[in-house]
């Protein structure tokens, strides 16, 4: 139950407003989710061919340590850059899979937040405000991001039970509603060899997907094979490296709203999130069809 | 029994337990008709119940207040998180809420009539509110139902609380069902339904669906009648923890919390008998979210489902509960399936105690009834006072109890004075099974 | 006219400023400015006054609304009239879900689309959508008259009571037990009335109406499947 936000630009000069916009619309949302807060961020930088987010509970003592540990394995200083409880390793490509295997071995304390050519997720249990301010969000620049305000159901109110959840590389889902039949579902999942850190049925939604990703679907074929596999009540927003998707169950209850321009696509639970958006005024403002499959690619 | 002509030992005729009487019977008619049985009432299946406590009582440890001398209180104010016009009542025991159109219109005056005697409150239901009703009640909680059947503004604003029913005991997760007999000109009008057509409520509401839309209904309901009225949300007995910190959450001033054992008008036996937690078991989590929260006793906890005596009315406050509700014992102190109809009964096929067919508007009692020579039957200042009499003895009783216990106020009942008679019951309700310090389950829900 | 100004003041200040008049005959008239999707605008009130919203509102605008004309410069969250009684409630833009849900009176005009459920269990209010409607709409509808000059979309009226349901434009699928009803006169007439009260310019010969089959208003073991 929860405020989710998104912003796909089309235009490049909007970019280095990305950060601000999105955490402008995620605040407005926070009655609907008081509970925590989280974001993704998209964005391009040659200077960091891939990034791995991290979250850590004592960020003073695991950070200096694992940059030590990333400068051993690759005999090159580690690129860490600290916000708040969470970290952003920037690396080369190739040795992504050295690193993330060694701090999932080495350091069972940190939590992997995501990891991508393009993406960085940053969540906190808290209210939104405060959980942007504390990872400086509306400084970010990108070209998409999609944010969420968690009211906790039936899960536990943690960092990792905050939202996106990223169970692929470069991939995100943020929801809002209720799932219905996700117990046996995360159990097919396990048997499948997908890994889940929380309760959450959300978590489930999106290692469903990147599981039938991985099987060869792109994302219009996982969310449509969702519309079969998913029972319950549910608005999905979907990240991935070059764009972003939304799906609505076919009951269709949950509130979403979206408004299109030249420069932008965007997503609000409410239009109460998309009324400071550049031209929203003449933007072309609906609601997403039931059971539909929507994506904006780059 | 012996074969008569070899003289040989045989089997005796046994029943199945799997197929048993009931069951067969209930098959066939399932065959005759095909339909689902649908009945008026609560879970009749025998289930873990206030019956299982026990009260400790004083000792040398503990010393008891004298009765009749010393002061045990037991008024309560529902609604002071945000309303600014609380209820108060002079007793922690409410009527829960019943419609106009499965009840007649005497029956709902007798119930304001009833309960204002003793100083609390009564509920509208699934039609509407009537003039019977709010004229003779004073303090009267307005309910807030998917259906809208009579919903208006003024009515809103002339209530002294508003429910919104998300769940009833009898049927978490679903709608109401009241067949064309009932559906009269009056209740028909008053619901905007044709005249004898079978009415068929929705499950969901309308313009909402989970806590974060809640919060805004919330909103628009205080918006209205300008933050007087508490708001209290009705939830049927599905998953207490959650739904009480999510009503919490929303913005709820009184979370009211039904059990299976709680009545309905009408619905599917299936439902009734099959959905939903005992009320025993569903205190303790609510009580547990509340505290998680702190909210408790911010928050009001009106528990209902099975509550009959003073004994389960001390027993609910004592496992956390603010206030209970009653909804069967009030129809059974007004007269309904009372003996003295047993010959009338019989013709319908049943036996006083055990009719439940209220849908079918044939009441003898003329208690669940839109037929105008049956609803003569039932004087509403007659039944008032007995409703009125009753309460009474509840308070009485409960009040006995608290003073056994030690308590100047009904409230300051707590786990603590209990003991459980059953392992079964000492889980649910979170108390030591009697003569051990044992809590079966702890550690989690 | 009165300016009310959301950016300045307080929801509840709005609202009570509007609702002190409740119960009056006054026809004072008010704008309020800087709405910014804010909910539960407008709500309960019940005096012959007007209130122009400049720009656009959140959940339940001008619900259970009671003799006032409602105008909306912009479009609106779910439940907008919600419940409403009397008066009239204009939205020039888009009506999010469950427009004029459980509405008892009154006119309802939405100007662009209304979104899904669009009149559910609406009890004797008239909607006049001048663009498309939503799935679901008019689902368990009891009475009132739903007016669609564009398109309807699945599951159209879906357990239907007396409400009857004109669209000018297609329907994606009829619900449970409605179905095609003839244009006589007197529905004509009825439409003639909706349109000019509503400030529509359409020719009511171009509606088809739907309706109850009245199938399901008392239970029959045939129909079991459509519960």
């Amino acid at each position: 139950m929860c405020g989710i936000v998104g912003l796909f630009l089309k235009d490049s000069t909007l970019e280095p407003d990305l950060g601000a916009m999105l955490t402008a619309m995620l605040v407005t949302m926070t009655d609907r989710g008081p509970d925590s807060a989280g974001i993704a961020i998209y964005s391009e930088d040659s200077a960091k061919p891939f990034k791995i987010t991290v979250q850590s509970l004592d960020p003073a003592t695991d950070f200096p340590a694992l940059s030590d540990r990333i400068a051993k394995l690759t005999g090159a200083p580690a690129q860490l850059l600290e916000k708040g409880s969470h970290a952003v390793i920037a690396l080369a490509k190739s040795a992504a899979d050295t690193v993330l295997t060694m701090i999932r071995s080495d350091f069972p304390e940190l939590r992997i937040m995501s990891q991508g050519n393009r993406i960085e997720i940053f969540k906190e249990t808290g209210l939104p405000e405060k959980v942007a301010a504390e990872f400086s969000v509306a400084a970010m620049h990108g070209t998409h991001g999609i944010g969420h305000t968690r009211m906790a159901t039936e899960s536990a109110v943690t960092t990792l039970g905050a939202h996106p959840f990223s169970t692929g590389s470069d991939q995100c889902l943020v929801h809002n509603g209720s799932l219905s039949n996700h117990n046996s579902l995360r159990r097919k999942l396990v048997r499948d060899g997908m890994h889940f850190e929380t309760e959450n049925d959300s978590e489930v939604a999106a290692a469903y997907l990147t599981r039938r990703m991985q099987g060869g679907d792109n994302l219009g074929g996982a969310l449509q094979a969702g519309l079969d596999d998913l029972d319950g009540f549910y608005t999905f927003v979907v990240g991935t490296e070059t764009g972003f998707g939304v799906l609505r169950d076919p009951i269709a209850c949950k509130p979403a709203v979206m408004a299109e321009t030249d420069r932008f696509v965007a997503f609000g639970s409410e239009y109460r999130a998309l009324v400071d958006l550049p031209g929203i005024k003449d933007a072309r403002v609906w609601e997403p069809q039931p059971a539909k499959v929507y994506f904006w690619e780059r | 029994m012996k074969d008569h002509d070899t003289g040989t030992p045989r089997t005796e005729p046994r029943q199945s337990a799997t197929f048993s009487n009931d069951i067969n019977a209930e098959i066939r008619r399932a065959a005759a008709t095909g339909i689902y049985d649908i009945r008026g009432g609560g879970a009749k299946r025998k289930v873990p119940h206030f019956d299982d406590l026990l009260f400790l009582g004083a000792s040398i440890s503990r010393y008891p207040l004298e009765g009749y001398r010393e002061k045990c209180e037991t008024a309560v104010t529902l609604g002071t998180r945000f309303a600014s016009k609380p209820i108060e009542l002079a007793i922690p025991i409410t009527i829960a809420g019943m419609s106009f159109g499965s009840l007649s219109g005497p029956a709902k005056e007798a119930l304001g009539r009833g309960a204002s005697m003793a100083g609390t409150s009564t509920t509208t239901g699934d039609g509407g509110m009537t003039e019977e009703e709010r004229g003779h009640s004073d303090k009267l909680v307005y309910q807030y139902l998917p259906s809208r059947y009579g919903m208006n503004p003024d009515d809103l604003r002339r209530a002294d609380a508003i429910e919104i029913v998300v769940g009833q005991g009898a049927k978490p997760g679903g709608g109401g069902m009241l067949l064309g007999q009932k559906i009269t000109e009056r209740v028909a009008g008053m619901r905007d339904l044709p005249v004898g057509i079978d009415q068929r409520s929705a499950c969901r509401h309308p313009d909402w669906t989970g806590p974060d839309d809640l919060e805004i209904k919330i909103l628009e309901l205080r918006e209205i009648t300008g933050w007087e009225k508490p708001i209290y949300i009705k939830i049927g007995g599905a998953r207490p923890y959650y739904d009480t910190t999510l009503a919490v959450k929303a913005g709820a001033d009184v979370v009211v919390l039904d059990g299976m054992q709680g009545g309905t008008a009408a619905t599917q036996d299936v439902f009734i008998e099959h959905v939903g937690q005992p009320t025993l078991a569903c205190i303790r989590p609510a009580v547990k979210a509340l505290q998680d929260m702190g909210m408790h006793r911010e928050v009001q906890l009106v528990v209902s489902g099975g509550i009959r005596t003073g004994a389960d009315v001390a027993k609910a406050l004592a496992l956390g509960a603010d206030a209970v509700s009653i909804g069967s014992a009030a129809l059974i102190a007004l007269g309904d399936n009372d003996p003295k109809w047993e010959k009338e009964y019989n013709a319908l096929g049943t036996t006083a105690g055990a009719y439940d067919d209220w849908h079918e508007g044939r009441d003898p009692a003329g208690i669940t009834t839109q037929d105008p020579e049956l609803m003569a039957r039932l004087d509403p200042i007659a039944a008032g006072r007995r409703l009125r009499n009753y309460l009474n003895v509840l308070t009485l009783e409960a009040q006995t109890i608290a003073r056994a216990c030690g308590k100047s106020h009904v409230h300051n009942l707590e786990p603590e004075d209990l003991c459980a008679l059953t392992v079964e019951a000492a889980a649910m309700a979170g108390v030591p099974l009697a003569g051990t310090d044992w809590i079966p389950g702890r550690g989690g829900y | 006219m009165t300016i009310l100004d959301l950016s300045e003041q307080a929801l509840r200040s709005v609202n009570a400023e509007l609702q002190s008049l409740n119960g009056t005959q006054s026809n004072a008239e008010y704008e309020i400015i800087n709405p910014r999707g804010s909910h539960a605008l407008a709500v309960g009130l019940n005096a012959p006054i007007a209130v122009k919203i400049a720009g656009s509102t959140g959940y339940y605008c001008a619900g259970m609304n009671k003799h006032a004309t409602v105008q909306v410069a912009g479009s609106v969250g779910p439940g907008v009239a919600e419940n409403m009684m009397s008066g009239m409630v204009v939205v020039d833009g888009d009506a999010s879900q469950y427009a004029g849900a459980t509405g008892h009176g009154g006119l309802l005009v939405v100007r662009g689309n209304a979104s899904s459920r669009c009149g559910i269990s609406m009890k004797g209010i008239d909607i006049v959508v001048q663009g498309d409607i939503g799935h679901m709409s008019a689902f368990m509808a009891q009475k009132g008259n739903l007016v669609v000059l564009g398109d309807a979309g699945d599951a159209l009226g879906d357990s239907l009571y007396e409400a009857r349901l004109f669209v000018r434009g297609s329907v994606a699928s009829l619900g449970t037990d409605c179905i095609e009803k003839e244009m006589r006169q007197e529905h004509i007439d009825l439409l003639n009335d909706l349109l000019a009260r509503a400030g529509v310019d359409a020719d009511p010969a171009e509606f088809r109406r739907y309706g109850s089959a009245r199938q399901l208003y008392n239970f029959h073991i045939d129909n079991a499947q459509a519960y």
